[in-house]
Order: structure tokens, then C-alpha cells, then sequence
């Protein structure tokens, strides 16, 4: 599996595209897979203010739950609607399923994520062990 | 069947048999079909209409409408499809599923016992009371306490009645505190209810051993901790042998140990929580006590205490009076009020105290003695081909992992559903957390040497399936009415109720009818 | 021991084949100290002759074949033979919790149906497999209230059941949601006017009762144009089950927490009792308790299965919505039969006729002191005011084997004398001229004479 070039990453399985002063937000195909099929998410509304390293909300699979955590601070802008009613298209395509997109009060944040290349040698090391 | 040329074990416990299909209820109904009549009014007739006004229902709820023998062959059909501890043996890990006496069900449906009103006066309540008293006194015996309530409706109602009494104790001394630490082999039930209690969950990793860390334990014990919430024997089924220290640990600072009474199979007869340093803790009388499961509840979660925790206990408690009756005291200026109205499952305390009369102290004794054996022969019997992942003794239940078979992509919850093919409920799978791919077998006492060569036959015959021919497991059951269901489907998009009559204009009685 | 499926030979067999010398060796692991040497204090073992008889013993002594005219959260109705039939059956009796679908298809299919009748009876949108009962599941409804608003003011009305109250109390003063009463007015309903200046954006849910502990209807329409102005939910308690077949379901609620003991459930001195939470769809992902879907397997079949469990203590642990786990099937299953043998119709004619006996009830009882909260509709419960006090009354009741209106004086002192009566279909027009009989032959007191 490659993991988009142009996104970063977190050792949680978030990734974040930063557009301007925009980040997109999601979670990568090595989560996806982890947790089976994608039946409920729980996304923050509109508005919300979210922190670095912390929970904004969670995905749940039919036998578990697994918390979101953000990759960057600032607050909510948009939430994805489509995955009220369609969950599963993070399982079919996690990297394009975004879940929800935060204004950036600190772009600076973006670069002690992780790069693709930094992220798919930490999952080698997690799945190797 | 998956595959032709792989080793198919041979299903000695069963054989397949016609079951009858049976659709739901309002599928059947149709309207002006009866299975009641009501005695005729002896009263003048009303206008509901007239009486209740606004108040009145205009439309009826579209329940069904059957005649007797239809709801007759309904629910028969229905409890066809069941597994059932009548029929087999359930090797569930902590839920003790042990045979439940019909005598028990004989005696709660007495006229005096089942027609007994709870608010009827309490000199017409004396064979009540007697039974509550007398139950809570075995009860009391048998966990090595000092006083009891049989108020909590259930285990989880019964931890969060234990860990109330806990807040309610710390408080009387000035500070409630604010962590309860759990062990990560508990069962969800403990930190769901530390948290309905308001108390912040402290998680203890369990030792190389399954067991309590107790030079960790005595790292995190601090001035804030209200309790640690044990179950003893662990849920991998192991005593834990330092459990003074872990005691001594939480008391140095105040502290309670509430013990989990699931695992009380285990003990009963031979050890005492009260006597190895618990506070406080829960039993199950859905477990331990023979009552019956029902496809999920009632149950019933007494929790017995020390002395000290006695004042807090929830309103009202059984006291003999002057005139030599008993009474409910209702004057309990310390208590935590109310978990539930009324006394409790006053049905299933019937039943407990049949099932501790049937025993006696030699019962009771020979019964924890041959739970312990069982699930020790068991143990024996399987440990070369399924890994344990603990060298420590079994008590009453054994755990093993799936690591051996996984290397072919069976998995615990793959071999479980292969059990059903050889005529047994599975055990519990993927729990405790602290074991990855878990088997947890409890047998109980109440299976005979036959059910558990067969239930060996049928693990050891799994196993050579595993090597050999592993997607037969994998596709497990192949004999049940229904295969494996879409879970998925179900939690996406959630169908909870009946909605009404298809589209595609087929009647739902007739031969046309899809099941 | 005759449950004890083994004989002295095979115990020793076994333990030899799995090298064990003897059973103590299997206890070694419970240090020295803690273990027990002496036999249990607990009465002998007794034959099953002996077990019935000291059970019937015990029933001797509770009252047999007396009158009543108890209810307060607790009903009398025939339960009809075949619920015990077949809940006695091994099948459904000594099963398991459902977890495995595919060998629990009758217990999954028989609560889908639980589910399908309480939505109908109730007018909510899902209902969920049971809660302990009554008490208990307004207790839990509060806390699902309080985690949709994010709101932690909580109103309940002082004619809701006092032991529900205090249940709510013991759950909420742990969870930071105070809860406040409001009081009820001269007609017996919750106060409105009291309860329009109560409600603020910081009410997190309104609770009622209805029919109330006095046996009056709530309106509930009013009520909930009130809660809902401020953004506070509805929930409506129900403790008398059989109601719902006359009286017009709470629609406007958000939640329903209702009783369902009425239903086929026996009395037996408080419990095992039946609790069912219903509520709009939109509250489905925070609703405690066990809930069944419709699904289909591998070859397109239909079927049940237990679902929504990332909701509940098993995987969420400390996140989960309840720690409840065993919850009440068997009882469930009891009133799934009840109200399918009453079904359509007959849960209507039911209700009908607990409303004609409690009206004669009330009619001719009430003569006999005053008849509290008179103009309001009720069910099948009434208020009796009178000049004796009750204690005197209900002994001289007993004496005629009629056990009487429930003493309110520890409940409610503001009413005075005063009893709760309830009259069902089991009552007879006998019984309740009797007991109006012995109420009409109170000692007249010192004041009057």
C-alpha cells in the first residue's frame, strides 16, 4: 500500500492534507483495515474547536471503537455528510474519505507529523513485530 | 461443505434434523383472531371515550392477532432454534452456566410466593421475609462477610452498589476520592460502572503471569484511591495467591478491595473473600446460584460488605423485631439510598435458596470440587494442542489462545463456530483483552465425564481440522438453520422493528410466502 | 449430590488420568491460611420433598386468598397458562444471552417482536430489549437525556412513584445532574405553571409519570410543549403497562421508560420484574441496554442478531452508554407472550375493563371518604381521602381478609388520610362492596360526635 506523497501523517493512523490554511483530516488504509467494517462515524459538529493529540471523535466497527485523534489544532469547518449514510467508503477508500476539515490556528504544526515515506516505515515496524 | 480433500471431523454429539420455519407473529395475524377471553364485567360498562377525554386512544397498536394454538406453535418453534443448557453443555468462560433445578421453578410459582404483593403488610409477609433472611444468611456464611443486600437486580447493578457503598464509606470520612483501579483482565462491567459512579478508572496491567502486579499496584495506590475492583479467581481462572498482599496494599492507604464475585464457582466451600481481605463485593445469582439464564436475565447481584460499609447499605433492610417478626428498617440515615425500588428479584432469591437447600455445606463443597476438576481435565486434555498462555494453575476455568491455529488463519471466533457443527455452544471468545484470540472454557459441574470426552473429541478433532483443512473453520457453522449473519449490515443500517407488510404483494400465510 | 453428574469412581478416574492424586491438589494455589476446614454454616442438604415443604411452609405465611386492592407500581392481572408453558421450556428457559446468533435464532426473533409491540404500544420509533425495571429504566433514561442535551438540570414531577424518585436520586448525585421536583396541583397532575417557570435552557429533561402514582393522566401534550420550548426532552414514565390499550400513547415524548410487569409478569413479592426503554429514532445510538436488528445471512436468509453493541460495558468499557449487561429476557419473553395472546384487540378490552371495575370502584368506594383529584381521568388507581387514619382502616380490612388502599401518609403527609386503591380485572363487584362495606362501619371519631 502508498500512502499519498502530499499528506502527513500520525503514529494514531490520521493523515491531514493541508491546503492553505485548511487541513483535511482522515484516517489511513492501515486503520481501515485494523478495524473491519466501518459501521458508525462519530464526528464533531461544525464549529467545534479541536487540539493536537486530542480526540474529536471516533469510528466504530461492529465488535470495537477507535477514538480519532486530531493531527492539528484550530477549529472545525466542514464535516463530511456522505459518511453519515455511507460509512463503508472509508473502508473502500480511506485516503479520498475525508472526515472532517479544520481551519489551522498553527500551520506550523504540520511538520513534526509524519511524511508518507516516515509513515509506512513506522506501519512496516508495528506489523513486523 | 468448504473443501473436499482437508480432514473433516467426524460430529459424534449430532446430527441434523428437521426444524420447522416460523415467521414473525404480525406475519401470521389477521384481524378478528383470538387466543382470550375475559371473564364477563360484573360492573356496569363505561364510555372510555366519555371518561378519559383527550386522554382516550383512538387508534389500537398493531399487535398481532393469533388464536392459542398459533402462539402455541410459535414460541415452540422459536425455542427450537435455541441452544440450551437442557441440551448441551456451554462451555462459556465466567458465566457458569450450571444446571438449573426444576424444583426451583417448582417453589417460585407457589400461589403465596408468586401472588405476594410487594406492599402487602408485613405481618402477611413473614414467609417472604423469612426467605430474604435466611438467604442472606447462607449467603453471608458463604463469602466470609458480615452483612448483605439483595436489592441489586444484577451483577453490573450490583458492582455499582458496591462501589456506591465504597464512595459512600470514604465520604463519612471526609473525602470520597477520586480513582478506582481495575485490572485490564476485567470484565467491561467494572469500568463502566467506576465511571457511572463518578470515579475516574485507574488501568492496571496485568503481570507476566495474568496476575496482579503487585509491587505496580503499590506504586499506584495513593490517598485518591477509593478502591480496586478484583475478580478473584482472575478472568484467565487463576487464584491470586498474593491476594493478602494486594489487601494489605489497598488498606495501608485507606482503600478498599472490592472483589468481582462472578468466578465465586471457584470458592464456595473452600475459601472465603471476607477471610483473604475483601471489603466488599457481588455475587451472581445467575451464576454461582443455579438461576436461570432465561436468554439473558433476570438475574440478581446481592452484595455482601464488612461491618464497616453496613450503615450504607441501601434502604430498606430486614430486621427481626421485638414482637419476634420481621420487618423492613427503613430508618437508615447512612444509606445510599435506593438502587432499585422494592427489596429485589425476590423470584431469583427463591431459587438460590432451593438450590443452597438441594446442596447443604457437603453440596456446596463437592459442587466448587468438581467445577475445579472439570475444568482441570479439560485443561489436561487439550494443552497439547492449544497454547496456553499461562503455566499458572486453573481453577474453575481454563484459557488457552488461538496462537497456534492462526498461523492458517483460524482464529478463536473461527473455532468457536465449529463448535456448534460438533453440538456445543462455543465458549467465550476474544475475552479476557489481556489474551489475544482467547478460548475461555468453563465447564461447570454439571457436566458428566461423556459431555466433556466429547467436548475434548470435538476441540482435538477441530484442531487436526485447523492443520488440515482450515476453511471448514473458517465458514463455520454449516449446520445451523441460519449461517453467519451480516453484523455489519445490522449496525449500519438498523432494522429494530417489524415494518409492516412487504411490497411485493405475496400474503404472508400462504405457500407463497419467502422465508 | 444428585445435581452432580458424577459418581465417587469417576471423580477418582479422572483425576488419576490427569495426574492428580487428590482434589486438594486442584486447591493448592489458595494459600494455607484462607482455607476453609470446617464445613459450611448453611442448613443441611434436604430432599426435594423437603424443599417443597419448606417452600410451601414459607407461602403459608404470606396472605392467601385475601382481597386487594394493592397496586402503586406493582399490578395484579390473570396471567394467562401458556406464558408459563413456554417459558418453561428448556429452550428458552436455560439458554444463554444471544451473542451467538446462529444457535439463538428464537430468543433473537422473540425480542425483535418485544421490540416491534413496545414501538406500537408506545408511539416511540425503537424500544430496546429490557432493563432491570421500572425504577431502574427512568433512572437510565434521565442519563441518556443528560448525555444527548449535554445538560445537567433535571425536573421530575412529585407524582411520579416515590421509589422511582429515590432510585434517580441514588443514580444522579454521582453523575453531577441535580434533579428537582415540581410539584402537582389540585387536580392531581403535575403543576404546569410551576413547571413553565422551572424549565430553563439548562433543563436537560422533564420526567412524568403517567397515569402518575395517584392514578391521574398527565397531559402530556402540554407537558411537552413546555419541555420542548427550551429545548429540554420529554420523558414519560409509565408504571401500568395494560394503560396503553385505552389511553392515547405519549407521542410528543422523547423517551419512554416503561414497566412492563403488567404483562404476564407475577407479582412475586417485587420482582423479577420487566423494564423496556423506548424513544425517537434520532436517540438510537444513545440508548442503554441490549437491542436486536434484522439482518440477512450468507445465503440471503433473514434473521436476528444483537447489535449496536460498540454502545455497550463489553467494548466500551468506561465510554459505555450503561454497565448494564444480564437484563431481563425470560421476563421479556413472558410479556411478548401476554401481549400476544391479548394481541390487537384484547389489550383494548383489557384495559376497558380495568377502567369499568376501577370506576365502580371508585364510584362506590369513594362514597365512603372523598375521592381525591375527582375531575381528572384516570386509569385504574384513585385516591380515598378519610376522617379514619388509614392504619385503623386497613386493619379492620384485614379482619374481612381485604387488604386495603396503600397507607401515602409516609409519601405524602400533605394529603392527610389517605389511600391509594387500585382495582383490575381481577376485581370483583363483591370485593369492592365489602370493602366499602367495612370503610362504611368507621368508629365515628371523637370531633364528630
Amino acid at each position: 500500500m502508498s500512502y499519498p506523497e502530499k499528506y502527513k501523517y500520525t503514529r494514531e493512523h490520521e493523515w491531514v492534507e493541508a491546503a492553505g490554511n485548511i487541513g483535511t483530516v482522515g484516517i489511513t488504509d492501515y486503520a481501515q483495515n485494523s478495524l473491519g467494517d466501518i459501521v458508525f462515524v462519530d464526528a464533531p459538529k461544525v464549529g467545534t474547536k479541536v487540539e493536537k493529540g486530542a480526540v474529536f471523535g471516533s469510528v466504530e466497527s461492529v465488535k470495537a471503537v477507535s477514538d480519532l485523534y486530531s493531527p492539528v489544532t484550530g477549529t472545525v469547518t466542514e464535516v463530511n455528510e456522505e459518511l453519515a449514510s455511507s460509512p463503508e467508503k472509508i473502508n473502500t477508500d480511506a485516503h479520498g474519505a475525508w472526515i472532517i476539515k479544520v481551519e489551522l490556528s498553527d500551520p506550523n504544526e504540520l511538520g513534526s507529523l509524519l511524511s508518507a515515506a516516515d509513515y509506512a516505515k513506522f506501519i512496516a515496524e508495528e506489523t513486523g513485530k | 461443505m468448504a473443501t473436499s480433500n482437508g480432514f473433516t471431523g467426524n460430529t459424534r454429539k449430532v446430527t441434523a434434523h428437521l426444524t420447522q420455519n416460523e415467521a414473525l407473529s404480525f406475519e401470521k395475524s389477521s384481524p378478528g383472531k383470538k387466543a382470550y377471553k375475559l371473564a364477563p364485567l360484573d360492573v356496569p360498562e363505561v364510555d372510555p371515550a366519555a371518561l378519559l377525554g383527550e386522554a382516550h386512544r383512538s387508534r389500537n397498536a398493531e399487535l398481532p392477532e393469533l388464536s392459542e394454538i398459533e402462539i402455541i406453535r410459535h414460541f415452540t418453534r422459536l425455542s427450537t432454534w435455541n441452544y440450551a443448557i437442557d441440551l448441551g453443555m456451554y462451555p462459556l468462560g465466567s458465566c457458569t452456566m450450571k444446571y438449573n433445578p426444576r424444583v426451583n421453578e417448582f417453589v417460585s410459582r407457589l400461589e403465596g410466593i408468586a401472588e405476594a404483593h410487594p406492599y402487602q403488610p408485613e405481618s402477611l409477609s413473614q414467609g417472604a421475609l423469612e426467605v430474604v433472611k435466611l438467604l442472606q444468611d447462607c449467603l453471608i456464611e458463604i463469602t466470609g462477610m458480615d452483612a448483605i443486600t439483595l436489592q441489586p437486580a444484577a451483577g453490573a447493578h450490583g458492582e455499582f452498589t458496591g462501589i456506591l457503598l465504597a464512595r459512600a464509606y470514604h465520604q463519612s470520612k471526609g473525602n470520597p476520592r477520586k480513582t478506582v483501579i481495575i485490572p485490564d483482565s476485567a470484565h467491561g462491567t467494572n469500568p463502566a460502572t467506576a465511571a457511572t459512579c463518578g470515579y475516574q478508572v485507574v488501568n492496571l496491567k496485568s503481570n507476566a503471569k495474568g496476575g496482579v502486579d503487585v509491587a505496580a499496584l503499590a506504586q499506584m495506590v495513593n490517598e485518591d484511591t477509593a478502591a480496586m475492583m478484583l475478580t478473584n479467581p482472575s478472568t484467565i481462572g487463576v487464584f491470586e495467591n498474593e491476594i493478602h498482599k494486594i489487601a494489605d496494599v489497598l488498606h495501608d492507604k485507606g482503600a478498599l478491595l472490592y472483589m468481582d464475585g462472578a468466578n465465586m464457582n471457584a470458592l464456595v466451600g473452600k475459601t472465603r473473600p471476607g477471610d483473604f481481605g475483601v471489603d466488599v463485593m457481588h455475587l451472581n445469582l445467575h451464576k454461582t446460584f443455579s438461576t436461570p439464564h432465561g436468554g439473558g436475565g433476570p438475574g440478581s447481584g446481592p452484595v455482601a460488605c464488612k461491618k464497616i460499609l453496613e450503615p450504607f447499605l441501601p434502604t430498606p433492610v430486614v430486621v427481626q423485631g421485638s414482637d419476634g417478626l420481621l420487618h423492613w428498617n427503613y430508618d437508615r440515615p447512612e444509606s445510599v439510598g435506593r438502587v432499585r425500588m422494592l427489596y429485589g428479584n425476590f423470584g431469583m432469591f427463591v431459587r438460590a435458596l432451593a438450590y443452597t437447600l438441594a446442596n447443604g455445606p457437603d453440596g456446596l463443597r463437592q459442587t466448587t470440587e468438581d467445577a475445579v476438576l472439570n475444568a482441570n481435565y479439560i485443561r489436561k486434555k487439550l494443552e497439547d494442542l492449544y497454547e496456553l498462555p499461562y503455566d499458572t494453575p486453573s481453577m474453575h476455568e481454563v484459557v488457552f489462545s488461538d496462537k497456534r491455529q492462526t498461523k492458517n488463519g483460524v482464529k478463536t471466533g473461527d473455532i468457536a463456530k465449529r463448535l456448534i457443527d460438533y453440538g456445543f455452544h462455543p465458549y467465550t471468545t476474544s475475552f479476557p483483552l489481556i489474551v489475544p484470540g482467547a478460548l475461555m472454557i468453563e465447564p461447570t459441574e454439571s457436566e458428566s465425564r461423556e459431555e466433556l470426552d466429547l467436548f475434548v473429541d470435538a476441540m482435538r478433532q477441530i484442531a487436526r481440522e485447523a492443520e488440515e483443512n482450515p476453511e471448514l473453520i473458517t465458514t463455520a457453522p454449516h449446520s445451523t438453520r441460519i449461517s453467519r449473519l451480516d453484523e455489519t449490515g445490522a449496525a449500519r443500517k438498523p432494522v429494530l422493528r417489524w415494518q409492516g407488510p412487504p411490497e411485493n404483494g405475496v400474503e404472508l400465510d400462504t405457500a407463497a410466502k419467502e422465508w | 449430590m444428585r445435581y452432580l453428574p458424577k459418581s465417587d469412581a469417576e471423580r477418582a478416574a479422572m483425576l488419576k488420568e490427569i495426574g492428580f492424586s487428590s482434589i486438594d491438589d486442584l486447591f493448592t494455589a489458595i494459600p494455607e491460611e484462607y482455607r476453609l476446614t470446617r464445613d459450611l454454616k448453611v442448613p443441611r442438604q434436604m430432599g426435594e420433598s423437603e424443599i417443597i415443604d419448606y417452600f410451601k411452609a414459607a407461602a403459608a405465611k404470606n396472605a392467601n386468598g385475601f382481597a386487594s386492592f394493592l397496586g402503586a407500581g406493582a399490578y395484579r392481572h390473570y396471567r394467562p397458562v401458556v406464558i408459563d408453558s413456554l417459558v418453561q421450556r428448556g429452550e428458552f428457559l436455560t439458554s444463554y444471552t444471544p451473542y451467538q446468533a446462529e444457535i439463538t435464532q428464537g430468543t433473537l426473533q422473540a425480542i425483535f417482536e418485544f421490540q416491534t409491540m413496545i414501538c406500537e404500544l408506545t408511539g416511540m420509533d425503537i424500544a430496546n430489549a429490557s432493563m432491570y425495571d421500572g425504577s431502574t429504566g427512568a433512572a437510565e433514561a434521565v442519563m441518556m437525556a443528560v448525555r444527548i442535551t449535554g445538560r445537567d438540570s433535571v425536573l421530575v414531577a412529585r407524582s411520579v412513584h416515590p421509589e422511582y424518585r429515590e432510585v434517580m436520586h441514588t443514580y444522579a448525585q454521582h453523575q453531577g445532574h441535580d434533579a428537582s421536583e415540581v410539584a402537582y396541583g389540585q387536580d392531581g397532575r403535575i403543576d404546569l405553571v410551576a413547571l413553565e417557570q422551572a424549565v430553563t435552557e439548562e433543563t436537560a429533561c422533564v420526567l412524568v409519570q403517567s397515569p402518575n402514582f395517584f392514578g391521574v393522566i398527565e397531559d402530556i401534550r402540554a407537558i411537552a410543549e413546555i419541555a420542548h420550548k427550551k429545548g429540554a426532552l420529554l420523558i414519560v414514565s409509565i408504571a401500568e403497562a395494560v394503560s396503553l390499550g385505552i389511553v392515547r400513547p405519549p407521542v410528543e415524548a422523547d423517551i419512554v421508560s416503561m414497566e412492563a410487569q403488567s404483562f404476564g409478569v407475577a407479582l412475586s413479592y417485587g420482582g423479577p420484574y420487566c423494564g423496556v426503554l423506548a424513544a425517537k429514532e434520532k436517540y438510537l445510538r444513545q440508548m442503554p441496554g441490549r437491542l436486536v436488528g434484522e439482518t440477512k445471512d450468507t445465503q440471503g436468509r433473514r434473521g436476528f442478531v444483537l447489535t449496536l453493541s460498540t454502545r455497550e460495558q463489553h467494548i466500551r468499557r468506561e465510554k459505555a452508554t450503561s454497565n448494564i449487561c444480564t437484563n431481563q429476557a425470560l421476563v421479556a419473553l413472558m410479556a411478548t407472550i401476554f401481549m400476544t395472546v391479548y394481541g390487537k384487540q384484547g389489550i383494548r378490552d383489557l384495559a376497558l375493563q380495568n377502567l369499568a371495575k376501577a370506576k365502580y370502584a371508585a364510584d362506590t368506594i369513594g362514597a365512603q371518604g372523598k375521592l381525591l383529584f375527582a375531575q381528572t381521568p384516570r386509569f385504574h388507581e384513585f385516591v380515598l381521602q378519610t376522617d379514619e387514619d388509614p392504619e385503623q382502616l386497613n386493619a379492620r380490612l384485614l379482619e374481612k381478609k381485604t387488604i386495603g388502599g396503600l397507607d401515602l401518609r409516609k409519601w405524602y403527609p400533605e394529603l392527610g388520610n389517605a389511600t391509594l386503591w387500585c382495582a383490575t380485572e381481577l376485581t370483583t363487584k363483591d370485593q369492592v362492596d365489602a370493602a366499602a362495606g367495612v370503610l362504611a362501619e368507621a368508629p365515628v371519631t371523637a370531633e364528630a360526635r
